[in-house]
Order: C-alpha cells, then structure tokens, then sequence
C-alpha cells in the first residue's frame, strides 16, 4: 500500500533513509526519556508510590474493579447486540410507520453524547421518582448508544450484499423471514463481524465514563488508590497500570477483530460486498464513544 | 421551558464554551491526524514504525482515561501549567488525532496508483507527490467519514464537564446547585446536542454532494 508513493530507494535514498530514521529515533527517544525523568524527578517512581501494589487486599480490590468493568462490558455488548438487531430489522421493515419510529430511535441515541445518557439515567431518573444505580446508568447508556450504532452496522451488512441473494431467495418461493434469517443475516453476519468486534472495542472504552456517574469500575478504582495519602497519593502509578490493563483488553479484541477479518478474506464462502458504507458507519464511530465516539 | 430560560445564562456560555473547545480540538487533531497518517505512510520504516504504535495505544485507550491523566497527573510533573480547558483541549486532540489519522491513510489509499506513479515519473519527492497530488484528491473522499468523525469528537468533548471545564457536559451539576430540575436540564442539552450534530450532517451531506468525484 505504501509503496505506491514512492520508488524503491537506491543506495542514496537508503542512506538519506537512515539517517532520517536515526533523527527519528533520537526524538522519540528523547520525548520518553523527558517524560520518563520529569516523572522521575517529581518522585513519582519512588518505592512508596508503587508498594500499594503489593497489598493482597488492594490487589484483589484492584481485580474487583476489573470485573465491573468486564460486568459493564458484558451487559452492555449483550443488550447492545440484541438492541441493534432489533432495530436493524426495523428499519429494513416494509411497513412504513416501523420504519419511522426505528430511524427515528437510531438517529436520537447517536445524536445524544453518551456520557449526557448517562446523566440521564442516573442523576435525572431519581428527580421523577425512578430507583437507578450506576450499574444501570452505564449499562443502559451503553446499550442505547452502541446499539443504535450496531443497528447501522447490521443494516450497512445487509444493505452491501448483492441483490441477487435475496432475489433468488424470493424465487424459491421462500418467505420474508426465511429470506433474512436463513439467506440475508448469516452472511451480514460474516461479514460484518469484523466491524461489529471494533465497535464492541468502543464500548468496553466507554465503561470507563462509568468513573463519572460513581460505577466503581477500573478508573474509578484507579482514582481512589491514587488519592490515597497513605500511598503517597500514586496517581500516576495508578494511571499507568490503569491505562496498561485497558489497553491490554482492548488490544485482546482488536485482535480477535483483525483475525475474523483475515479469516473472512481467506474464507472460501466470502463474498463480494457492493459498496463501503458499512465501513464508513464503523470509521466515524471508532471514535466514538464517545469514536469517536462517542460514546467516547 | 421554564429550566431554560430561568437558566439561560447558564445554557448560552456553556454551550458557546463547547463549541470553542470543539473547534479547537478539531483544528488541532486534522493537523496532528494528519502528520500522523504522512508518518504512517513514509518511505522510512522507522516513521511508519512510531505511527502505527501511536495509533495502536491511543485507540485502545478510553478517553475518559485520557483526560484523567492530564488533569489529574500530568500537574504533578511540573512541566507546564495548564489549566483545565487546555487540559480538555490536548486530550481530545491526542485522541481524535489517532482516529483522524485513519481515516486520512484510507483515503490515500482510494487515490488510483497511476497517479503516484506519474507524480514519480515528472521526479516529485515524496513531499510534493504526497502535499500536491495525494492528499488533495483523498481528501474528496474522506470529508464523509472525516465530518463522522468530527461529530464524535464533539459529542466527546462532553467528557470535559467531568473534569471541570465549564461546557454543556457540566450543565447539571450547576442546575442541581440551583435547585432545577436536573432531569429536564439534561434533557435540554441532549436537544442541544442534536441540533449540532444536525448541522454538522447537513455540512456533510452538502459537501460530500458537491465533492463526490466519479471515479
């Protein structure tokens, strides 16, 4: 891909290479080590800041705080799914008047900044009488949110199939239903999977906007340890070992994302898809969350 | 209507103070997105090398976390004194940047290869082949998921009200000092939102009408 912007680079062009990427490495190197020392030379990696690692109680604590965020996810991505499935359906509906209520559904929760849901749910719910828990804020604020979002992704999966599919499927005399669950969704399905993995990597970052309607999730847990005076007040250790869990969760599905599409590509049953717009539903919503996000 | 316009002191500048923190952020991030995916795409192993990593471990990093770190670490480090609008503008510029940069380096890709090609062979560097041919014309397709983007950016900078920047996001919790009803506040900046999201597709539609290119 990137060679289609430049030549093969001769002797000269190497060695001009090298030292391009001798300066590069210099910066990069000298950006860490800034940062590195300035931590450093604050204290923040003296023993003390990092010994609360050490206590059995904060560790298991600490693995409490990634199960609400594993339980935030896991509720999220279930409901999200059958959320968007529904909806997707909805909105491929004959009937007029279901169509209008699913888009306008759709549309409403991807106008509307998660975190805002979230708000809703647990600050203005109690206001008119109704019980809430920040489990159930974060969790139906992601439900909404990302499977509006999935309900576009489903929708784009099936709009990109060939047309011929379901024509041959009315053909054979089979009925609506027949031709969407048996011919149209499993190959949306496969096809999509890879886009819908990515967008759940979205929804396991947004439980982190849990920490701000009081979810004791992983931040949340993060932030307390790192106001702790007993410890030094290690926010930055704590941050940091935050943002390593993080990223070692999300990597773990982006992974799966990018194998599933390797596995897709390879598959002898792919097909040919007809246009991108499932894939420009899934960049404008990466970022979401917020992507995006959108959702974050 | 009454939560409003009793508060409308309220709804005007916080509002007024997202939108400033959004244009910043989205200024800052097309430039930054930008350089990245120009790293991303360089002849020098190592750039693509620093790109790719950047973009690896920021978007699988939530944003929220973003945030938190430079409100409440990076003060610590003594470096330069930021404040907390500042501290919301790099967040989200650091973040969206690696989005941006994506969705650039997909859009160098639908430029048809014959096009680097002759750019090559009338002897550009990669700088002008890049600056002068590529870029110019992926940018047509890529203002559609760009703006997509952008929208997510802006519904992003909510996270800033969490951490003390006073924007939309933070609307509530001076209604609730105030004694509103929170619940009807929030709902009118959910309105709020969907008016600027609103805008900012009919942007995209009218300009991916004008800019489409037949291929």
């Amino acid at each position: 891909m990137s060679n289609v912007l430049f030549d093969v680079p001769g002797p000269k062009s190497r060695v001009r290479h090298r030292i391009y990427a001798g300066i590069g490495i210099l910066l990069v190197i000298a950006l860490i080590a800034f940062v590195v020392f300035s931590f450093a030379d604050s204290g923040q990696f003296t023993p003390q800041k990092w010994a609360w690692l050490e206590y059995s109680q904060v560790q298991s604590d600490l693995a409490n705080a990634v199960l609400a965020t594993l339980e935030a996810f896991a509720l999220g991505a279930v409901f999200a799914l059958i959320f968007g499935a529904v909806f997707a359906a909805g909105r491929l509906s004959e009937h007029t008047w279901i169509r209008g209520i699913s888009t306008f559904v759709v549309e409403f929760f991807r106008a509307i900044p998660l975190l805002i849901l979230m708000f809703l749910f647990y600050y203005g719910l109690p206001t008119v009488g109704v019980d809430t828990s920040p489990l159930f804020a974060v969790v139906l604020g992601l439900t909404l949110y990302n499977g509006s979002v999935l309900a576009e992704i489903f929708r784009a999966g099936i709009n990109s199939l060939p047309k011929g599919q379901s024509e041959a499927a009315y053909a054979l005399g089979m009925r609506k239903t027949q031709v969407m669950f048996t011919v149209l969704l499993p190959q949306a399905i496969r096809a999509m999977l890879p886009t819908i993995i990515s967008q759940l990597v979205v929804l396991l970052k947004d439980t982190a906007l849990g920490f701000l309607v009081t979810y004791p999730e992983l931040l949340y847990y993060a932030r307390y340890i790192g106001s702790q005076g007993a410890f030094g007040r290690p926010i930055v250790p704590s941050t940091i070992v935050a943002a390593g869990i993080y990223i070692v969760m999300c990597l773990l599905l982006t992974l799966l994302a990018t194998w599933a599409e390797k596995r897709n590509r390879r598959s002898k049953k792919h097909i040919e898809t007809t246009n991108n717009k499932a894939d420009q539903v899934m960049l404008g919503n990466a970022a979401g969350g917020g992507f995006v996000g959108g959702g974050v | 209507m009454d939560v409003l316009l009793d508060n409308l002191d309220l709804f005007g500048p916080f509002f007024l103070r997202t939108i400033e923190l959004f244009l910043i952020s989205a200024v800052g991030s097309l430039v930054f997105g930008t350089i990245l995916a120009m790293l991303r795409v360089s002849p020098v192993p190592v750039f693509r090398a620093i790109g790719t990593a950047y973009v690896t471990i920021v978007r699988n990093t939530p944003l929220t976390l973003v945030f938190a770190f430079f409100v409440f670490a990076y003060p610590l480090l003594d470096i330069v004194r930021i404040d907390y609008f500042t501290a919301a503008v790099v967040s989200l510029t650091v973040y969206t940047s690696a989005f941006i940069c994506e969705v650039v380096r997909s859009g160098i890709n639908t430029v048809p290869v014959g096009q680097a090609e002759a750019a090559r062979a009338l002897g550009l560097t990669f700088g002008q082949i890049l600056g002068q041919v590529v870029l110019p014309q992926s940018l047509r397709s890529v203002v559609p998921p760009l703006i997509s983007t952008l929208i997510a950016l802006l519904k992003n900078s909510t996270i800033a009200g969490g951490f003390s920047v006073a924007e939309a996001g933070a609307i509530r919790q001076y209604i609730s000092e105030r004694g509103d009803s929170q619940l009807v506040a929030l709902l009118w900046v959910a309105l709020g939102f969907i008016i600027l999201v609103a805008v900012l597709s009919f942007v995209q539609r009218s300009l991916e009408k004008r800019w489409s290119v037949a291929r």
